[in-house]
C-alpha cells in the first residue's frame, strides 16, 4: 500500500503545483523541494541538488526534474505519474486556453495581464534558483563554481556541457 | 526592443519571449521574408520535436526557434513568439506549452500529443537511465563528489538565466524590480506557499500595470 500512496501523493500534489508554475519549471522548485525533502523525505537536500544536476546536465526541457523526483520516490511508476501529472493538466488547459486567447490578442486585459505576470515570474525564476543554491553550494569552491558558470554562460555562448565537465573533474579531484 | 517590458505592453508578445535565456544558442539568422513552408505532417511534427529535445542541452528554446521560424519556416518569427508568448503566459513548462499549442494549431490533439510525445520521450528516457545508475551508485564516493561539482556549476548556468531575465526589468524605473524581489523572498526566502504567493501577488502586478499605463 506504501506505494500506492506514494503515487497518489505525487499525483495529486504534483498536478495541484503545475498549475501554479507561471513562467516555467523553475518556479515551482522550491514547492517541490519542500515536498520532496522536508514533508516526504523522499531525499535529502543533497540529493534533491545532485537530481537538479542530472537533469540540468540531460538534454530536454527543465521540467523533466520531476521524472528524476517521482523515480527517486517510487521508482519507474513513481516517474510516469510524476511526469504526467505535471505536464497532463497543464498541457490541456494550453490546448484548450491558447485557442480562445488568440481570439484577445489585442485586447487590453491579455496584454496587461501578460506584463504583469512577467515580473512575478522572474521572481519565482530567482526563488527557484536560490533554492537550488542553497542545497548545492555547501562550500566556498561550490560558490566559485556557481558563479564562475553564470559568468561564462551569460558573457559566452559556450555549451554548458563544458562548464559541468570541468567542475565534475573540479569535484572529482576533492575540490568541492 | 530596448524599452522595458512594463511600458511596451503593446508588442508584450516580443519581449516576453526576448526574456528567454539564449544560453548556447544558435546564431540567429535575420527575419526571412519567405512565406512559411506548407504544414508538416504529424509524423514530422513528431520527428522535429525529438531533434530539438536531443539537441538541448540547457534549455530547448533557442533550438525551437531555430527548427520552427529558421530551418523548416514553419512559422514567422513573429508568429512564433506569438506562440511563445502564451505558453509562457499559461502554467506549466514554457516549451511543453509551446508544443502543445505549436502541434494544435497544425494538427489539433492529434499534432498536440505527436510533438508533446517528441518533446518528452527522448528526454525522459535519457534521464531515467541516469535516475537508475544514480540509484544505484549515487552513494559511491567518488560519484558524489563528481555531482557535487556539477551541482555547483548547473546552479550557475540557471542563475546566468535568471540575470538575463532581471535585466529588461531594470532598463526604466517601473514597479517591476520590487515586484519581482517581493515575489523572490516570499517563495525564495520565506518559503511562503507558492499558491498563496500567486493568489496575493499576481493580482497586485496586473493592477499595477494597469495603473502605470494610464
Amino acid at each position: 500500500m506504501k506505494l500506492v500512496d506514494t503515487l497518489i501523493v505525487l499525483a495529486v500534489q504534483f498536478a495541484l503545483l503545475s498549475l501554479f508554475a507561471i513562467g516555467g519549471a523553475m518556479a515551482v522548485i522550491p514547492e517541490m523541494h519542500r515536498q520532496a525533502v522536508d514533508v516526504a523525505h523522499w531525499m535529502t537536500d543533497r540529493q534533491f541538488a545532485d537530481l537538479f544536476a542530472i537533469a540540468q546536465a540531460s538534454p530536454g526541457p527543465n521540467i523533466i526534474i520531476v521524472t528524476l523526483i517521482g523515480y527517486q520516490a517510487a521508482g519507474f511508476l513513481g516517474a510516469l505519474v510524476a511526469t504526467l501529472a505535471m505536464c497532463g493538466p497543464t498541457c490541456v488547459i494550453t490546448f484548450y486556453v491558447s485557442r480562445i486567447f488568440d481570439r484577445f490578442k489585442d485586447a487590453e486585459w491579455r496584454i496587461v495581464t501578460q506584463a504583469g505576470l512577467v515580473p512575478v515570474s522572474v521572481g519565482l525564476f530567482a526563488a527557484g534558483v536560490f533554492v537550488i543554491a542553497r542545497a548545492a553550494d555547501h562550500n566556498l569552491v561550490a560558490v566559485a563554481i556557481t558563479l564562475a558558470t553564470a559568468a561564462v554562460a551569460y558573457f559566452t555562448r559556450i555549451s554548458p556541457l563544458w562548464m559541468f565537465a570541468a567542475a565534475g573533474v573540479l569535484g572529482y579531484v576533492g575540490l568541492v | 526592443m530596448r524599452q522595458t517590458r512594463w511600458h511596451s505592453a503593446r508588442s508584450g508578445a516580443t519581449t516576453w519571449a526576448m526574456l528567454e535565456p539564449s544560453t548556447e544558442a544558435p546564431p540567429i539568422a535575420p527575419p526571412s521574408a519567405v512565406p512559411p513552408a506548407p504544414h508538416p505532417s504529424v509524423s514530422e511534427l513528431f520527428i522535429a520535436f525529438f531533434t530539438m529535445a536531443l539537441h538541448g542541452f540547457g534549455g530547448v528554446l533557442p533550438w525551437a526557434r531555430r527548427a520552427i521560424v529558421e530551418d523548416k519556416r514553419w512559422m514567422t518569427a513573429q508568429e512564433f513568439n506569438e506562440a511563445f508568448a502564451v505558453s509562457q503566459f499559461l502554467p506549466g513548462a514554457n516549451i511543453v506549452n509551446l508544443a502543445v499549442v505549436f502541434g494544435g494549431r497544425l494538427h489539433g490533439a492529434a499534432g498536440a500529443v505527436a510533438a508533446l510525445a517528441g518533446l518528452l520521450i527522448p528526454p525522459c528516457a535519457i534521464v531515467l537511465t541516469l535516475g537508475v545508475l544514480y540509484a544505484r551508485y549515487g552513494d559511491a564516493e567518488a560519484l558524489q563528489r563528481v555531482l557535487a561539482g556539477v551541482a555547483a556549476s548547473a546552479t550557475g548556468l540557471i542563475a546566468a538565466t535568471v540575470i538575463k531575465m532581471s535585466l529588461p526589468l531594470l532598463r526604466r524605473l517601473s514597479p517591476a524590480p520590487f515586484v519581482a524581489a517581493a515575489a523572490f523572498v516570499a517563495v525564495g526566502v520565506m518559503r511562503f506557499p507558492l499558491p498563496l504567493v500567486l493568489i496575493v501577488m499576481a493580482p497586485i502586478s496586473i493592477a499595477l500595470v494597469w495603473w502605470t499605463r494610464r
